[in-house]
C-alpha cells in the first residue's frame, strides 16, 4: 500500500505545541499555562489515514484545529504539500484552507441553525469563486448525492435532519472546497452504532474516489484501527506511539498503549481478560508530572527514578515503530502476571 | 427459573402530545431475578431508556404508563402504588445512576453530605451515622481518602470521580436492584474499566441484582448474564449473554453486531443497516424492523411478530423462527432500495 | 430524533401562539389607530371649538374621553397621540437596537483588549440611572425639537442590550459551525453577518418589543415633567401632564392616556416574552427527545 503513495508527507508537523493561558480576575495575573499540545512532531502522506487516539483532555482535537490553524499554534511549525501553513497570513491563508477541511464531532453544534444546508455546503465553493449561481447550486446537489441524501432536501434546515445525516451534510460542506486532506474530529463518536458504520464506510468510499488524506482523531480505539493506515497515541498532550496500524493494535509498546488497548471491552462473552486496569486518572495538563507524563499511572514492571528524571523520546523501537519510553517494552508473560495479579 | 425480583409485563409508555401518541414503549415483557445482571441494549429511539424510567415511575407529562402494564418488584405491584410508597422504594429498594453524574448531582452540597441525605431520607439514621455510612460507602467504591474526599463538591472532581459518587449513592441503603442508565458512555475507555469492575465489585459484596441499559455490546458481553435486545419500543430478542452473541436471531442483532467495528477481527468494510429508526409516532405495521432488513417477506409486512422461542431461554420476534429457510435468501433490504438517502 | 422533537414543540408553540396573537393583536390595533389618526379621529386635535362652555367637559357620547381645560377633545388628543408616542418608541428602539447590536457583536467577537475596554464604557454607562442621565441631557436643551427626542432616547437605550448581544456572541463563535465558516475560508465580517447575528437575532426582537414599552412609558414620564414632548404636538405623556393639576375635578384628561399607556405597555411585554419563549430552544425541543437520546 505504501508504494501507491509519493515519497514526500503531504502533512508534516514538527515540534508542535499549544499553550492555553488563562487570565482570572481583576489583577489580569496570568494563572499557569495549560500544555495541550506539547511538541508534538509526524506526518503523513498523501492518500493516507493518520488515526489518533487518546482519552478527553489528551489534547488530540486541539492538535488537529492548530494544524489548520482554527486554533494559533503557539510553537512548532505545519508544512502542508511543502508550504509553510503558521507563516501564512489573510488571503494566503484563506485558500490554503481550501486544501485542509474539518469534520466535526458533534452533529448539532455543527450546523448553522439559521442556514439552509445547502446554502452551508455552497458557502465554501462561493467563497472560492469555484463555481457561481446555478452551477453552484449543481454542484451542491452532486454533493449530497455523494454523500447520500437526496439532493431535494437542500433548501432544509439542520433540525429536520438526524445525526446520522447531519454528519453527512458535514462531508459534504469538507468536500465543498475539493480539499487534499480532512481531519477527521470524532466524526461518529456522536452516533449509534448502526449509522456509525453507514458514516465510517462513506469516509473510506471517498478516500478511495477522491485520493483524500485523513487525520482521523477518535477516542473508540475500534474504529481507528478499522479505517487507519497509521495511528498515533497521545497521553497528556504527547504522542507516546505512532506505529503502523497493524503493529500497534498486535505489538504496543508503550505500557499506556498496552493499558488502553486492554481497557476495550470486547463483544465476547465469557472471555478471561488478561486486563490491566489503569489506576488513577491522567493528571491535570497544566500541572504535568516530570519527566514521562505516563510515570504515576504506569504499571511497567522496571519503571524507577530514571523516568521521572527525562522526558522519554519518540525513539524507533522497531523499523516504522516509534514509542516514547526509556525501558524495554514488558513482555507478555509479565502483562500476563501483572492482569492475574489485578485480578486477585 | 427462580422467583424473579423484578418483573416486568406488558409495559406501555405512552407519550401524548397534541392529538400525536408516541409508543415510545410498547409492550415491553423481561424479568430480573436476585444479584443477576440483565443488560437492555438498543440504539436510539429504541425504548430502553423510558423503559428504565418506568420502572421507577419517573415518567413526566406527557408520558404514561398505560393501563394493563404490570412492574412486579419484590412481589408487590409498583403502578398501584401511591407516589409516598414509591418514594419509600426509590433510591432505597431501587437506585439509579445516570450517564451524566455532573446534573445528577447538586452542586452546592458536598458529595458527602448528598449521600448522607440519602440516608436521612430513608432511615432514622442521625446526623453523625449517616454521615459515616457515607463516607464508608465512598470507601468501597475504591476512593483513596474517603473522609477526605467527602467533603469535596461535585465540581472538584472528574467525571470518574464523579460517577464513583453517584455509585455511592445509589449502593448506600443496599438496594436490591440497582438501574444503570449508561453508566460509561460518558466516560474515558481506561475510566469505563475502572468502574465496570467496581460495579461489578459491589454486586458480589451486596448481592443486588443490575438492570443495565447500554448501547455498547462490548459491555454488555463482559458484565451481563441475559440480554434484552430492544427495537422500536418492543423487545426483538432475549437470550442469555452466551446465547445471544453466539447465535443472534434476530437480524436486528446480528445487524448491529456486524455493524461493529472489532479489535479481534479486521474488515475491510463494515456491514451496516440501512436506514433510520422510524418515528415512535408511527411504527410500521407488521415487523417494525423489516424495512431495514435483509429478509423481510410478506409475511413481516402483513403480520406483527410475536416472540418466538428459538432455543432454551431464548426468544426472538420475527418470523423467521417459522421459516428458517428464508435465512438462505438475503437481499436488499427496502430501506437501501428506497434510495442510498438515509 | 428531529421527528419527536417536532411532534412535542407543538404543544408550546400553540400555548405561545395564542399569547402572542392576543398581546399582538392590541398593539396593532394601536398601530391601526395611529395610522389611521386623521380618517377617525373624531375632532381636530388641537382645535379649541369653545373654551369657556366646553371647558373640562366630563365624558359623554359627544366626546367619549371628555375635553381638557382648552375645550380639546380628549379622544382626538389620544389618537394623535399615538401616532407621536409610538413613533418616538419606535424609532428610539430601532436607534437603540441598531447599536447595541453593533457595538455588542463587535465586541464579542474581537474578544481580548477591545471587548474588555469597549465593555468597561458600557459598565460605567449603565451605572448612571437613564432617566437622571436623560432629565440632565434633556434639561440642556429648552424645547427639544422632536427628532432629537428620539436621538437622545435612542443614543441612551443600547447599554444593556449590547451586553446581551456581546454574551451571546461570545458563545456563538466557539460553536463548531463558525469553525466551519472559517475552515471554508470565511472572512470575519462574513462569519459575523452570515452565521452569528442571524443567531442573535431571535434576541433582539425580544429585547426590541421590550424596549418599545419601555420607552413610550420613559418618553410619557419625560414629557409628563415638560421635557419631553413639546405643545401644541402631543404625546400620551403630554396630555396626562396637560390633565395632571386637575386629576380632582377633570381625572379623565390623564386617566385615558395613562391607561392606553398601560396597555401598549403590557402588550409589549407579553409579546416580548411570548416571543421569548418561542425563540428558546429548551421550548422548541421536547421531553421525549431528551429521554431516549
Amino acid at each position: 500500500m505504501n508504494n501507491m503513495k509519493s515519497d514526500a508527507p503531504l502533512l508534516e508537523v514538527s515540534r508542535l505545541s499549544k499553550s492555553f493561558s488563562s487570565h482570572r480576575g481583576l489583577s489580569r495575573k496570568k494563572a499557569a499555562d495549560i500544555r495541550a499540545v506539547n511538541d508534538v512532531s509526524f506526518s503523513i502522506a498523501r492518500g493516507e489515514t493518520l488515526g489518533v487516539v487518546g482519552e478527553s483532555g489528551c489534547g488530540k482535537t486541539t492538535m488537529g484545529r492548530s494544524i489548520l490553524r482554527l486554533l494559533e499554534p503557539t510553537a512548532g511549525k505545519v508544512e502542508f504539500g511543502g508550504v509553510d501553513v503558521l507563516g501564512l497570513r489573510g488571503a494566503a491563508l484563506r485558500s490554503m484552507r481550501r486544501r485542509m477541511q474539518i469534520v466535526f464531532q458533534d452533529p448539532f453544534s455543527s450546523l448553522n441553525p439559521r442556514m439552509t444546508v445547502g446554502a452551508a455546503v455552497r458557502e465554501g465553493i462561493l467563497i472560492h469563486q469555484l463555481a457561481h449561481g446555478r452551477d453552484a447550486d449543481q454542484r451542491v446537489k452532486v454533493l449530497f448525492e455523494e454523500v447520500g441524501l437526496d439532493p431535494a432536501y437542500v433548501s432544509r434546515y439542520p433540525h429536520e435532519f438526524s445525526g446520522g445525516q447531519r454528519q453527512r451534510i458535514g462531508v459534504a460542506r469538507a468536500l465543498s472546497v475539493e480539499p487534499e486532506m480532512i481531519v477527521c474530529d470524532e466524526p461518529v463518536s456522536a452516533l449509534d452504532v448502526s449509522v456509525q458504520a453507514q458514516v465510517i464506510n462513506l469516509l473510506q468510499d471517498l478516500q478511495r474516489d477522491r485520493g483524500l488524506t485523513y487525520l482521523f482523531i477518535a477516542h473508540d480505539l475500534s474504529v481507528v484501527q478499522h479505517i487507519a493506515d497509521r495511528v498515533a497515541v497521545m497521553y497528556l498532550g504527547r504522542i507516546v506511539e505512532i506505529a503502523s496500524s497493524k503493529d500497534l493494535y498486535s505489538d504496543p509498546i508503550m505500557p499506556y498503549t498496552q493499558a488502553l488497548l486492554s481497557a476495550v471491552p470486547r463483544p465476547e462473552p465469557g472471555r478471561q481478560t488478561a486486563r490491566i486496569v489503569l489506576q488513577g486518572e491522567p493528571p491535570s495538563p497544566a500541572n504535568p508530572p516530570p519527566g514521562c507524563v505516563f510515570y504515576p499511572r504506569c504499571h511497567h514492571p522496571r519503571k524507577d527514578e530514571a523516568c521521572t528524571q527525562i522526558i522519554p523520546p519518540l525513539e524507533e523501537k522497531t523499523p516504522g515503530h516509534f514509542a516514547a519510553c526509556i525501558k524495554e517494552p514488558p513482555r507478555t508473560v509479565e502483562l500476563l502476571m501483572l492482569a492475574a495479579q489485578a485480578a486477585r | 427459573m427462580s422467583e424473579s425480583l423484578l418483573r416486568v409485563n406488558d409495559l406501555r409508555t405512552y407519550f401524548h402530545d397534541a392529538g400525536a401518541i408516541a409508543r415510545a414503549v410498547d409492550g415491553v415483557s423481561f424479568d430480573v431475578a436476585r444479584g443477576e445482571t440483565v443488560a437492555v441494549v438498543g440504539e436510539s429511539g429504541s425504548g430502553k431508556s423510558v423503559t428504565a424510567l418506568s420502572i421507577l415511575r419517573l415518567i413526566r407529562n406527557p408520558g404514561r404508563i398505560e393501563a394493563g402494564s404490570s412492574i412486579l418488584f419484590e412481589g408487590r405491584e409498583m403502578l398501584g402504588l401511591s407516589e409516598k410508597e414509591m418514594r419509600d422504594i426509590r433510591g432505597n429498594r431501587i437506585a439509579m445512576i445516570f450517564q451524566e453524574p455532573m446534573s445528577a448531582l447538586n452542586p452546592v452540597l458536598t458529595v458527602g453530605e448528598q449521600i448522607a441525605e440519602v440516608v436521612r431520607v430513608h432511615t432514622d439514621a442521625s446526623r453523625h451515622e449517616a454521615w459515616e455510612r457515607a463516607v464508608e460507602m465512598l470507601a468501597l467504591t475504591g476512593m483513596s481518602d474517603p473522609r477526605e474526599r467527602a467533603t469535596a463538591y461535585p465540581h472538584e472532581m472528574s467525571g470518574g470521580m464523579r460517577q464513583r459518587v453517584m455509585i455511592a449513592m445509589a449502593l448506600v441503603l443496599r438496594p436490591a436492584l440497582l438501574i444503570a442508565d449508561e453508566p460509561t458512555t460518558a466516560l474515558d475507555v481506561t475510566i469505563q474499566a475502572q468502574i465496570l469492575e467496581l460495579l461489578q465489585k459491589l454486586q458480589e459484596q451486596l448481592g443486588m441484582a443490575v438492570l443495565l441499559i447500554t448501547h455498547d455490546l462490548g459491555v454488555v458481553a463482559e458484565v451481563a448474564d441475559r440480554v434484552v435486545v430492544m427495537y422500536g419500543g418492543e423487545v426483538v430478542e432475549r437470550a442469555t449473554v452466551t446465547e445471544l452473541f453466539d447465535s443472534p436471531q434476530h437480524p436486528y442483532t446480528e445487524g448491529l453486531m456486524n455493524a461493529m467495528p472489532r479489535l479481534d477481527q479486521k474488515t475491510a468494510r463494515l456491514t451496516t443497516i440501512p436506514g433510520i429508526v422510524p418515528p415512535s409516532t408511527s411504527w410500521p405495521g407488521g415487523c417494525r424492523f423489516r424495512d431495514r432488513c435483509a429478509y423481510a417477506w410478506e409475511r413481516c409486512e402483513m403480520e406483527h411478530p410475536p416472540l418466538y422461542a428459538v432455543g432454551e431461554n431464548h426468544e426472538s420476534r420475527c418470523h423467521l423462527a417459522i421459516e428458517p429457510d428464508r435465512r438462505q435468501s438475503p437481499h436488499e433490504p427496502l430501506a437501501a432500495r428506497a434510495g442510498a438517502h438515509q | 430524533m428531529a421527528a419527536e422533537s417536532i411532534g412535542t414543540s407543538t404543544h408550546w408553540t400553540r400555548h405561545v401562539v395564542r399569547h402572542a396573537g392576543f398581546a399582538g393583536g392590541v398593539l396593532a390595533l394601536i398601530v391601526v389607530v395611529a395610522l389611521l389618526a386623521p380618517l377617525i379621529s373624531p375632532y381636530d386635535p388641537i382645535a379649541q371649538p369653545d373654551i369657556i362652555g366646553l371647558k373640562n367637559a366630563a365624558p359623554s357620547f359627544v366626546h367619549p374621553f371628555g375635553t381638557d381645560s382648552f375645550s380639546r377633545d380628549v379622544l382626538s388628543r389620544c389618537i394623535y397621540g399615538a401616532r407621536v408616542s409610538l413613533s418616538v418608541a419606535g424609532l428610539a428602539t430601532v436607534i437603540a437596537v441598531t447599536l447595541g447590536t453593533l457595538y455588542g457583536a463587535i465586541a464579542g467577537y474581537a474578544g481580548g483588549v477591545i471587548d474588555a475596554v469597549m465593555m468597561r464604557f458600557v459598565d460605567a454607562a449603565l451605572a448612571i440611572p437613564r432617566v437622571l442621565l436623560l432629565i440632565a441631557i434633556l434639561a440642556l436643551w429648552n424645547g427639544l425639537p422632536l427628532w432629537l427626542l428620539v436621538v437622545v432616547l435612542g443614543v441612551t437605550g443600547w447599554f444593556g442590550l449590547s451586553r446581551m448581544v456581546r454574551a451571546q456572541v461570545l458563545s456563538l463563535r466557539e460553536l463548531d459551525f463558525v469553525a466551519a465558516a472559517r475552515a471554508v475560508g470565511a472572512s470575519s465580517p462574513r462569519i459575523l453577518i452570515r452565521h452569528i447575528l442571524p443567531n442573535v437575532v431571535p434576541t433582539i426582537i425580544v429585547a426590541a418589543t421590550l424596549g418599545i414599552g419601555h420607552v413610550i412609558i420613559l418618553e410619557a414620564g419625560l414629557s409628563y415633567l415638560g421635557l419631553g414632548v413639546q405643545p401644541p404636538s402631543a404625546s400620551w405623556g403630554s396630555i396626562i401632564q396637560d390633565g395632571a393639576d386637575q386629576v380632582g375635578s377633570a381625572w379623565w384628561i390623564s386617566l385615558f392616556p395613562g391607561l392606553l399607556i398601560v396597555t401598549t405597555a403590557i402588550a409589549c411585554n407579553a409579546l416580548g416574552d411570548a416571543l421569548h419563549a418561542a425563540f428558546d430552544p429548551r421550548h422548541t425541543t421536547g421531553a421525549m427527545a431528551e429521554l431516549d437520546s
